[in-house]
């Protein structure tokens, strides 16, 4: 069973923003909003790298488990997708992402907070699939046409996968194998990894 | 003497309206959304990406309802980001 995932690798993200641009332009996503970007670490130091950031469809997503009105849900390739019929704006996905993807676009003259957008790994929503309705609120939906998310598939560097997490992840390590060095995955340990098991208890002593 | 029996009348009638006051406070109907507190999604049914039409901008070869056609055509197209292998 395929399980989606995006991976970035930092050696080769140029930061040409060409993902962010494909996600917006495939998704018609409005002014303000920003489903993916570039972040830069270390600007300007050698040795700075840059990160094609976006909602990561975690395992354990943090944003399903603090929404008091229940909106999130999980496919079962393993996005992670909302109901914007039922989100009220309140922000707490926000502030319990790790990665900063909920998005809230400006709803009314006073800052008024709309409803939340987020990067649906072209996956759409709780609309029918290829709708107009869909396409409004969700963007298109290109897994539904056998295809993986524009913004990996625009990368001109391949830096961002995005597809299975098995097909990607072989993809990577044969990459790291072929260069010798960059095997360190940005954020996959927090969107992916297992939770710490709790320490075993001291040796009895005696 | 009536004007007693009309003291009386008033205050028996404020302490039946008092005591419907209390009353309606105690019939108060429940505001809790008793489903939302269950931690389930709330919200509407989603159609699988492999269970529709594939329509006319569909990538690989798969029919409606094939889900394994549906996963070999993603794997196929992820093959796509592997320049390794399209270089061979």
């Amino acid at each position: 069973m395929a399980r989606m995932k995006f991976l970035c690798d930092a050696e080769r993200c140029i930061e040409c923003n060409g993902c962010v641009t494909a996600c917006k332009q495939e998704h018609d996503v409005p002014w303000g909003v920003n489903r993916r970007r570039v972040v830069t670490i270390n600007d300007g130091v050698p040795g700075e790298r840059s990160i094609s950031v976006a909602c990561m469809h975690c395992s354990d997503a943090p944003c399903m488990a603090v929404c008091p009105v229940d909106c999130f849900y999980r496919t079962e390739e393993g996005v992670v997708l909302h109901d914007k019929d039922l989100c009220i704006g309140c922000g707490y996905c926000f502030y319990a992402c790790p990665f900063g993807a909920p998005q809230f676009p400006q709803a009314g003259a006073f800052g008024l907070r709309g409803k939340m957008d987020k990067c649906t790994f072209c996956a759409g929503g709780p609309e029918k699939d290829a709708s107009d309705a869909e396409f409004r609120k969700y963007g298109r939906n290109r897994l539904a046409e056998g295809k993986l998310p524009a913004c990996a598939e625009m990368c001109s560097t391949k830096a961002l996968l995005g597809g299975d997490g098995d097909v990607i992840a072989d993809i990577y390590r044969n990459r790291v194998l072929k260069r010798g060095k960059g095997s360190e995955v940005w954020g996959w340990g927090t969107a992916y990894g297992q939770p710490p098991k709790p320490a075993a208890p001291p040796p009895q002593k005696g | 003497m009536k004007t007693s029996k009309r003291i009386q009348a008033a205050g028996c009638a404020v302490v039946v309206a008092a005591a419907s006051l209390m009353l309606a406070g105690c019939g108060e109907k429940s505001q809790d959304l008793a489903a939302a507190k269950t931690g389930r999604y709330q919200g509407k049914a989603d159609s699988q990406p492999w269970d529709n039409d594939p329509g006319a901008f569909a990538a690989g070869n798969f029919t409606k309802g094939d889900r394994a056609g549906w996963e070999k055509a993603l794997a196929t197209r992820a093959q796509a980001q592997n320049e390794y292998g399209r270089a061979q």
